[in-house]
């Protein structure tokens, strides 16, 4: 019957529980402290971990003692990963680490450890390629058309040179793991075991990947995680601390031990997203069209960089371009996926410089965005665009607020508005999911997934819940464990599509299976039979039904359904697709005094397909662009060239915004049925990509000059009024 | 939690550390500190308590009942109630007293228990998250309108609610943003929290406490 079955979504009229929004489940776990994440554990035996990083951005290891930290009070393994001879590369390198009694003891004792340092020379900042030296490296030329003449027949060109910087993900929960190596009798460690809570993004893929790494069979590690306080794309391996906390359990003869890093180590080496500058042309016609485009980009995200992003984002059939690549390598903590990476600093690039061509000739930029709206690559895109500029535009009343650069109100207080595009793909991942059905009725669903709060476990239920027609609280959801199903990471907004689109087969699977047990008894055929509250019935004859549990006594065992869904590609059943779309308007108000700048309003529109919960979507709209404002207007990974440290490896100086800097955000879910019909896609991603250009152009447009650098802070903003170069 | 009964924790020294002592020590070799004079009277007066380094007993009155641990003097409050005594609503974030994850009220007072030392909280009244129960009207308030996303900040977030809204009752949502300003989330749920603190404020409007 699975062959023959049709998977897909019912129609937007007859869901149910599928565009519905019901509250978080997990939500009373968490809002009471009841919620027990991997950093909460405290099993039986603990030790606790404490790691000695390097103080430095580029030294040897020439000579390591360890000891006295061995016989300091409480001390139950001592670990050395950096080994005399070791080269590191940036500041927060881990050389070692102490698992002890108690937390104070492990902190004492990493203290005692000896250790010599050869420091070498660094570069910590890339700022400046001309300083680069011979750690930037090029990654070459790409021309489309004729850039040179297409500058040159400009009826307008703009330039301008934009610059991004560095932030972190510092997700509130520390990378680490309580982790537990229990050692078997067999040497080459095939009887060896291992658990593991760690905080991750990737509970599937984490017994393979630590596995291998310690040589232990992946079937004998049990790994669970069923609350993680953030991850943003940084937690997708064991990493390092991982093996540590790991080889700690394994000395101190299988005691678990609790390693987590320390805030300060967390910002500099647990991710971060890669700075970007670009120095840009854009040259075109008077009416607004883009007709070419150069581009200068270069960027780090630490000691092996890749490439900046492409430019333009977006508007990838701009005719005539030339783009120059340029990483260059720092004595810094490694770049990590930091949620949509790569198209925050392109969509900034382009958004800020079409803003800029838009003032050349003296063009509103709504105008401009849309005119150029065809040079959209993806099929549809370009249509989405420009219904969604407008309706932006719209709720954020820019036809009566919008006014040319610096040209609103007098005060020293000035009023501004910009403009950001973002695209997202959002195609769902490889999932398998299980749903079993007992002949008491209950129900489970069962997936080897994890929720980082973005509602996965809601979903998945109201998936469930729906396809059997009961409602959510007798279907079990079974999530967080290795030993289920599995699923895949939840990075790259490919989650939701995913675990949707296997719930979804295994549920239909599973139900069909019991119609077939109860068709007889109701006179038909099982193709004929539909679950709708809590009943099986005869489709178009409501009156032939039998209840849920009635039907499921029929059952001689229980049934137990996979659905599997390849991921990669559109989903044949049409019930996941990829392909985004958002355009945002900031609101704000600058302080030209005090480079203050204030938000007033932030408007999205956003579109992801088949919106499964309303609510909980809107929720990942508001989060991702706090976030998106945080790293506009605030953060910064602020590193000194002198000493090659990071100044500000805490949450005092490395700001996050507060409950008192967001303004007011209106979010529009783009949720016409052309986009209904495409599937679900993810979402955690893309609106967070258009907000570092929407305020930057807003901030343009306040005060008359353009910031060339975000965040936004004060300094900048004066600087840039009074003339001076940033 | 093995730790709080662990065999293996060193003995209290019995020459005891301790400050005055200290103080007398330098304030004789050092030119100094004996001009100033601070010193020696704070030596001369009546000698205090005095406690560590190493480890002491220490009685917490949390959620109106006594709870004891022997830990050392430099533990903090949050150290002392997640590793000793497995009480984890409070996080541990910055551990600077920057960002409210690891908020408590301490005699009513919204605090960060990373920066309070559990010896400095004995005989006072701590009210953690595991005090109130799962539907007090904050953390249904908060569920309600879907104040939380990972989580981890919501329950200093809940706490400072608490604390905030037995001094302002019936706030409005820009009294929410003055009074909450002291935690941070990094997921961005502050416009849930906003709507969800001033609900609380008035489903708990006539409530004596919550």
């Amino acid at each position: 019957m699975p062959d023959t079955a049709n998977y897909s979504w019912p129609p937007m009229d007859k869901r149910k529980v599928i565009g519905t929004s019901p509250l978080r489940l997990d939500g009373p776990q968490k809002s009471s402290g009841r919620a027990k994440y991997s950093s909460d554990m405290n099993p039986k035996d603990l030790l606790f971990g404490i790691y000695l990083t390097s103080p430095y951005a580029h030294a040897r290891v020439t000579s390591i003692d360890t000891s006295d930290a061995e016989r300091s009070p409480g001390v139950k393994a001592v670990h050395v990963a950096a080994k005399a001879g070791t080269e590191m590369q940036w500041e927060g390198w881990e050389i070692a680490a102490v698992a002890a009694t108690t937390e104070e003891q492990a902190r004492d004792a990493v203290r005692k450890i000896k250790i010599q340092y050869e420091v070498l020379p660094h570069l910590v900042k890339d700022d400046d390629l001309a300083k680069a030296g011979t750690r930037a490296r090029q990654g070459g030329e790409t021309v489309t058309g004729d850039p040179d003449q297409a500058l040159k027949d400009a009826e307008a060109v703009s330039e301008g040179q934009y610059n991004f910087a560095v932030v972190t993900h510092c997700c509130l929960e520390p990378h680490g793991q309580v982790i537990q190596w229990i050692p078997g009798s067999d040497p080459s460690g095939a009887d060896d075991h291992i658990n593991a809570w760690p905080s991750t993004q990737n509970v599937p893929g984490y017994a393979g990947t630590l596995g291998t790494d310690l040589k232990v069979p992946a079937t004998n590690i049990k790994v669970r995680m069923d609350y993680i306080g953030g991850g943003f794309g940084s937690k997708f391996t064991p990493d390092a601390w991982a093996n540590m906390g790991a080889n700690l359990s394994k000395k101190a003869g299988g005691r678990p031990v609790k390693l987590y890093l320390e805030r300060n180590t967390e910002l500099m080496i647990a991710g971060n997203r890669p700075s970007a500058y670009g120095k840009i042309q854009v040259g075109g016609k008077k009416d607004g069209t883009i007709t070419a485009w150069t581009y200068q980009g270069w960027g780090s995200g630490g000691f092996n960089p890749t490439n900046p992003p492409d430019q333009p984002y977006i508007f990838t059939k701009v005719p005539n371009s030339r783009r120059v690549r340029t990483a260059v390598s720092v004595n810094g903590g490694s770049q990590r996926a930091w949620r949509a990476p790569g198209n925050q600093a392109a969509s900034f690039l382009t958004c800020c410089a079409i803003e800029d061509f838009a003032h050349k000739i003296g063009k509103d930029p709504l105008e401009v965005f849309k005119i150029n709206a065809p040079y959209a690559a993806r099929t549809g895109a370009t249509e989405t665009y420009l219904y969604q500029l407008d309706k932006a535009a719209e709720l954020a009343e820019w036809k009566q607020l919008w006014h040319p650069r610096g040209e609103g109100s007098s005060g020293t207080v000035k009023r501004g508005m910009g403009i950001g595009v973002g695209a997202w793909n959002g195609l769902g991942h490889a999932s398998q999911c299980r749903t079993v059905i007992n002949p008491d009725g209950s129900v489970s669903i069962e997936i080897d997934s994890q929720d980082l709060g973005t509602g996965t476990k809601t979903i998945i239920t109201q998936v469930g819940a729906e396809t059997l027609g009961l409602p959510m609280n007798q279907v079990k959801l079974v999530i967080g464990r290795n030993d289920l199903p599995p699923d895949g990471g939840s990075g790259g907004s490919t989650t939701v599509g995913g675990v949707s689109t296997s719930t979804r087969k295994s549920s239909v699977n599973a139900l069909n299976k019991l119609f077939a047990v109860v068709a007889p008894d109701l006179g038909t055929t099982a193709d004929q039979l539909e679950a709708v509250d809590a009943h099986i019935r005869v489709k178009g004859n409501p009156n032939k039904s039998v209840t849920w549990v009635a039907a499921c006594r029929k059952l001689p065992n229980a049934i137990s359904e996979m659905g599997t869904y390849n991921g990669r590609q559109q989903d044949t059943d049409g019930l996941a697709t990829g392909g985004a779309a958002g355009a945002q308007i900031a609101d704000v108000s600058v302080d030209t005094e005090t480079g203050i700048v204030k938000m007033n309003r932030y408007v999205a529109v956003q579109d992801c397909g088949m919106v499964i919960n309303p609510r909980l979507a809107e929720s990942q709209v508001y989060g991702a662009i706090i976030m998106g404002i945080s790293t506009a207007l605030y953060e910064e990974r602020v590193m000194d060239q002198q000493t090659g440290k990071m100044l500000n490896p805490d949450m005092e100086f490395y700001k996050l915004a507060g409950i008192a800097d967001i303004g007011n955000i209106i979010v529009h879910m783009d949720i016409r049925p052309e986009n209904d019909k495409r599937g679900v896609i993810g979402l955690g991603e893309p609106p967070a990509i258009p907000i570092c250009a929407a305020v930057a152009n807003a901030v343009a447009n306040a005060i008359g000059v353009r910031v060339p650098y975000v965040p936004l802070t004060p300094d900048r903003i004066l600087t840039a009024l009074e003339g001076r170069n940033g | 939690m093995s730790s709080k009964k662990d065999p293996e924790l060193p003995a209290q020294p019995k020459s005891g550390f301790s400050r005055r002592g200290f103080i007398r020590g330098v304030g004789i070799g050092s030119g100094v500190l004996s001009t100033t004079g601070l010193l020696q009277q704070e030596a001369a007066a009546a000698p205090a308590a005095v406690v560590g380094p190493g480890p002491v007993a220490i009685t917490l009155n949390i959620n109106g009942k006594a709870v004891n641990l022997t830990a050392e003097p430099r533990v903090t409050l949050l150290d002392a109630m997640r590793n000793y005594l497995d009480i984890t609503g409070a996080k541990r974030v910055c551990d600077r007293g920057t960002c409210g994850a690891c908020t408590v009220l301490i005699d009513g007072k919204s605090v960060y228990s990373c920066t309070t030392l559990a010896i400095d909280a004995q005989g006072r009244k701590i009210e953690t998250i595991e005090g109130f129960p799962v539907d007090n009207p904050v953390s249904v308030a908060f569920v309600h309108n879907d104040g939380q996303q990972c989580g981890y900040c919501t329950p200093g977030f809940v706490m400072a609610a608490h604390g905030f809204l037995r001094e302002h009752p019936n706030p409005t949502e820009a009294d929410v943003e003055h009074g909450l300003c002291g935690n941070l989330c990094r997921c961005g749920t502050y416009m849930g929290v906003r709507k969800a603190v001033v609900e609380a404020g008035k489903a708990m409007k006539g409530a004596k406490n919550a």
